[in-house]
């Protein structure tokens, strides 16, 4: 995405980059730290998605709607101020109709401002697209973020204890590995994971 | 508890108990991207020490005596991120002038620290805890900074010996990081429950 000719560029092949070639997460590693901090559970993890989403295709439009306005060095500046009234908005409406998510999530909803994939698309794709482009990659961008999330969440949850978005899958006789939702288990299933996508990308090459 | 007993075990709790980058995620990225050499990890400690204690300091003052009397916390967002990107480029501008090779050496992830959760996050957890206390608040502010540059330099030890290792090929790079992370995590675990 880095030619300013958005017009070649479909938006099925943006949208799909999004979620496996340039995975935020997998590929590109940006975001770590939500990623590793809220998927304990599969339901966190889906709210913090669907916010970093929300955020995500606000300030892309924002960003794009004003690219050409934005001087280089105050640039990184508009880009938090941006983002960071966007978060608020996100932190409101969720404290409102979701108090309990509020309250599981705590500080790691603010700290959507400071996470890097927001401020690096709307660095390298929306200050440099059309409005178009810009929203179907923040699209494409907060899927890839949000599936990456379920699916850790999903691993981490499961062996933890024994059930998925709440609903027992293991047999009863299976033993909950207690250290899979703490810390240890985000850091070591996320490398795992990396090492998987690895092995995939270079199977297929 | 007196005052100083309460300090000390604020601080002792936020660099072992309660490391910003072991329990809370926080950090993560520049303690990834830069903890391949010992000395860089611990330049980039220093620089985040100074930013978090600066920003953890004036975002206190700002949150405890223009917003809450005047019932602005809606801004509060917006107010901390301006402070810590205003911090963050003090440091810039002086270690570009009095230490060139450690700014080139930093790259990109230097203008990053503003991105740095660490901050942000410590700034917003001094908020969540309910610190009415300025003196608490610097010295949580410091001993996130010391939590973090200990955590990095770690790493960065732990990294150099990693070069020499025989590491399967698609572990190599990142998921070799986070792993070795997870197991340092496992052993800080073992101060959880000391303090509070």
């Amino acid at each position: 995405m880095t030619s300013n000719d958005s017009a070649n560029v479909s938006f099925g092949q943006t949208f799909a980059a999004g979620i496996w070639n340039e995975n935020p997460v997998l590929r590109l590693l940006l975001g770590m730290c939500p990623t590793l901090a809220v998927t304990a559970a599969v339901k966190p993890a889906l709210t913090m998605g669907l916010s970093v989403i929300f955020v995500l295709v606000c300030s892309n439009i924002v960003v794009s709607l004003m690219r050409n306005l934005l001087k280089p060095h105050l640039r990184i500046l508009m880009f938090t101020l941006t983002i960071s009234t966007f978060v608020t908005i996100a932190d409101l409406f969720l404290k409102a109709f979701a108090p309990d998510m509020s309250e599981t999530l705590g500080p790691y909803v603010p700290l959507i401002i400071v996470n890097c994939i927001i401020i690096c698309r709307a660095e390298a794709c929306a200050s440099k697209n059309t409005l178009a482009v810009s929203i179907v990659d923040a699209l494409g961008m907060g899927a890839g973020f949000t599936i990456t999330l379920c699916v850790l969440a999903g691993i981490r949850e499961l062996l933890a204890t024994g059930k998925v978005f709440e609903i027992q899958v293991m047999p009863g006789a299976f033993v909950p590995w207690a250290a899979m939702g703490m810390p240890v288990g985000a850091f070591i299933t996320l490398g795992l994971l990396l090492g998987a996508v690895n092995l995939i990308t270079k199977k297929n090459s | 508890m007196d005052t100083l007993q309460i300090l000390l075990m604020g601080f002792i709790s936020v660099v072992i108990v309660n490391n910003l980058v072991f329990t809370k995620f926080l950090g993560i990225c520049p303690y990834l991207g830069v903890s391949g050499r010992i000395d860089m990890a611990f330049g980039m400690g220093c620089a985040v020490t100074f930013v978090v204690t600066l920003s953890g300091t004036l975002t206190w003052l700002i949150d405890h005596l223009i917003l809450m009397p005047r019932g602005l916390e809606v801004t509060r967002y917006v107010c901390f991120i301006l402070v810590i990107a205003g911090a963050v480029q003090l440091v810039e501008m002086y270690i570009r002038k009095f230490f060139p090779a450690l700014y080139d050496s930093f790259g990109i992830f230097l203008p990053l620290i503003t991105t740095n959760c660490a901050i942000l996050g410590l700034c917003l957890f001094v908020n969540l805890w309910g610190i009415d206390n300025l003196l608490e608040a610097v010295v949580l502010s410091v001993g996130a900074g010391i939590g973090f540059t200990l955590a990095i330099c770690i790493m960065a030890g732990i990294r150099e010996n990693l070069n020499l290792a025989d590491v399967p090929d698609c572990l190599k790079g990142a998921p070799i990081t986070l792993i070795t992370a997870g197991l340092l995590t496992l052993a800080f675990m073992g101060f959880a429950g000391m303090i509070r």
